[in-house]
């Protein structure tokens, strides 16, 4: 390996470039370029269809790519992709823990897939039994589980070889609150830990709190890229103001003029603006007329970025 | 586990006690042999066939779809290949045990010729691996668990029919009797047979290597097809 090589995987994990799928009918990932670098938590943004899975899918080798380059933690892929994948840890899009086996059952056969020892990997089971606060559950069965307790048992799954790189398919999709919440610590535990983390979530909220960086993806292709904050303060003003009721029609030129931009979405009307005080003053001269002022956030650039159609 | 028993070892035998002695009193003797005792080496035969199709579909199946047990394994570093090398070998282990057990039955009953029968062991396993392999290719284009069927009644019952677990092939027409030899089961019963009832097969590298043929050309196809089916 030349010293160029090394310095590249020292700070990058991920390496893609043009990288494309081609299935019969279409094309799912259109010419992408991808890179993550070490310890860094990096978010796939994109509405169902836009081929985030397909993505994923690839960075393990499991889809091979019709064109474009790809190195995973130094490996090139899917050439290498076994030795890539003993380093990598996946929390699956749906939970798909052997229904026959117990909690801790599970963790062990998962283990021996990566040629671990039960023998050996006691200890490192009660371990990750303890970071998925399933301790008491080690002998259940995994029906008898509720969603955030296998979601959290998926995520200590993917940890039994010590992943330098955790890969995560929609992590928190379906879990209340409190479950959420509890992924997101252990998340960001990974993080201080010095992990790589790669995730895709439709939860803005999630991408924003968790990612480093972020990359919307629609269609196949890479819209943008960027951290979650650089994203909105580039695409969107910093203030937004929503308006609902009888008495819209009359703000839609009004607020053409007072506002940067503005958008009808059904009833609502949105206003967007960096000066938030002349907006505020206009409207509340008026007195009658129901407004909710905001800042400007990822959900306004996804929007903008990738079109409020439905996709099915 | 206690449904998967009762059906890989229970059935085989209610096969074996209700046709042995309900059929056998109307028979009588296969040339020197009591139906009985004709009878017992054959489903040992028929019961590696029905075993090891059985795990190697509907089982498998549900890993491959319902639990996304493969899935796992892949997301692990694991192959396609390792996963059908692991399911078909798992077929043929359920094929050994449930075939193990009949045999101990047999032995009990006193339908076991000699200490030979212990050889039929190994060709048991043999018959596993090549009919958990074919089976394999079946799972590999299987949209549903309803397609199954298909393989059941066109191929797996016409084999059991026409392969001398029943009856001896020569109350066949001779061409009906030499098709049967295009089949696999017919092979493993002709080592088998003599092997269970005292004696020793006349023959047996070509009958092995039937089955060998069979299983290697199940398990070459369904790799090729699973590792299309699952690397979209």
């Amino acid at each position: 390996m030349d010293a160029n090589v090394v310095s590249e995987t020292a700070t990058t994990v991920i390496h893609g470039h043009g990288l494309r799928k081609q299935y019969r009918q279409h094309e799912a990932v259109r010419g992408v370029d991808l890179s993550v670098r070490r310890g860094e938590c990096f978010g796939l943004l994109g509405p169902n269809g836009a081929g985030k899975t397909t993505l994923l899918r690839m960075l393990l080798g499991l889809t091979e790519p019709t064109a474009g380059e790809l190195t995973v933690l130094g490996c090139p892929i899917p050439a290498q992709a076994r030795r890539a994948r003993e380093r990598i840890g996946v929390v699956p899009q749906l939970d798909n823990l052997d229904p026959d086996f117990t909690v801790r059952e599970n963790l062990a056969t998962y283990a021996s897939y990566f040629g671990l020892k039960a023998s050996d990997i006691a200890p490192r089971i009660d371990e990750l039994l303890a970071f998925a606060r399933l301790q008491d559950k080690a002998s259940a069965p995994i029906p008898a589980l509720s969603g955030g307790m296998k979601r959290r048992l998926s995520l200590a799954r993917a940890l039994i070889n010590e992943p330098e790189l955790v890969v995560l398919d929609e992590p928190t999709t379906g879990l209340d609150p409190q479950a959420r919440q509890h992924i997101w610590l252990r998340l960001l535990q990974l993080l201080d830990q010095g992990r790589t983390l790669i995730l895709t979530t439709h939860y803005m909220e999630e991408a924003e709190r968790l990612c480093d960086r972020l990359a919307i993806i629609d269609a196949g292709q890479m819209v943008a890229c960027d951290s979650p904050r650089a994203l909105v303060a580039q695409h969107i003003e910093r203030h937004v103001f929503e308006l609902r009721g009888r008495d819209v029609g009359i703000w839609r030129e009004r607020g053409a003029e007072l506002a940067s931009r503005h958008e009808e979405v059904g009833d609502t009307l949105l206003l967007y603006s960096n000066d938030a005080d002349r907006l505020h003053q206009a409207l509340n001269d008026h007195g009658t007329q129901r407004y909710w002022h905001r800042p400007g956030n990822l959900e306004d650039v996804f929007l903008k970025l990738t079109g409020r159609d439905l996709r099915d | 586990m206690w449904p998967s028993i009762l059906g890989n070892f229970g059935e085989p035998l209610l096969y074996l006690l209700a046709f042995g002695y309900g059929f056998g009193r109307l028979v009588g003797d296969i040339g020197e042999l009591p139906y009985m005792v004709f009878l017992a080496s054959g489903i040992v035969c028929s019961n590696a066939l029905t075993t090891a199709s059985f795990e190697s579909m509907y089982s498998a199946f549900t890993r491959m779809t319902q639990q996304q047990t493969w899935g796992s394994m892949l997301d692990a570093p694991l192959t396609v290949d390792d996963i059908v090398i692991g399911e078909i070998c798992w077929s043929a282990t359920k094929a050994l045990m449930s075939g193990s057990a009949i045999l101990v039955v047999a032995m009990l009953l006193g339908l076991v010729g000699g200490w030979q029968a212990v050889l039929a062991l190994p060709m048991i396993l043999l018959l596993g691996l090549c009919f958990g392999a074919c089976a394999m290719v079946v799972t590999a284009l299987s949209p549903s668990y309803d397609f199954f069927l298909y393989y059941f009644t066109l191929v797996m019952t016409p084999m059991v029919l026409l392969s001398g677990v029943f009856f001896p092939l020569d109350q066949l027409p001779s061409l009906v009797a030499q098709a049967a030899y295009l089949l696999p089961l017919a092979h493993g019963v002709e080592i088998v047979r003599p092997l269970m009832t005292g004696g020793w097969p006349s023959t047996v590298l070509p009958h092995m290597l039937v089955i060998i043929a069979y299983g290697g050309a199940g398990f070459w196809l369904s790799l090729y097809l699973l590792r299309r089916r699952l690397a979209s």
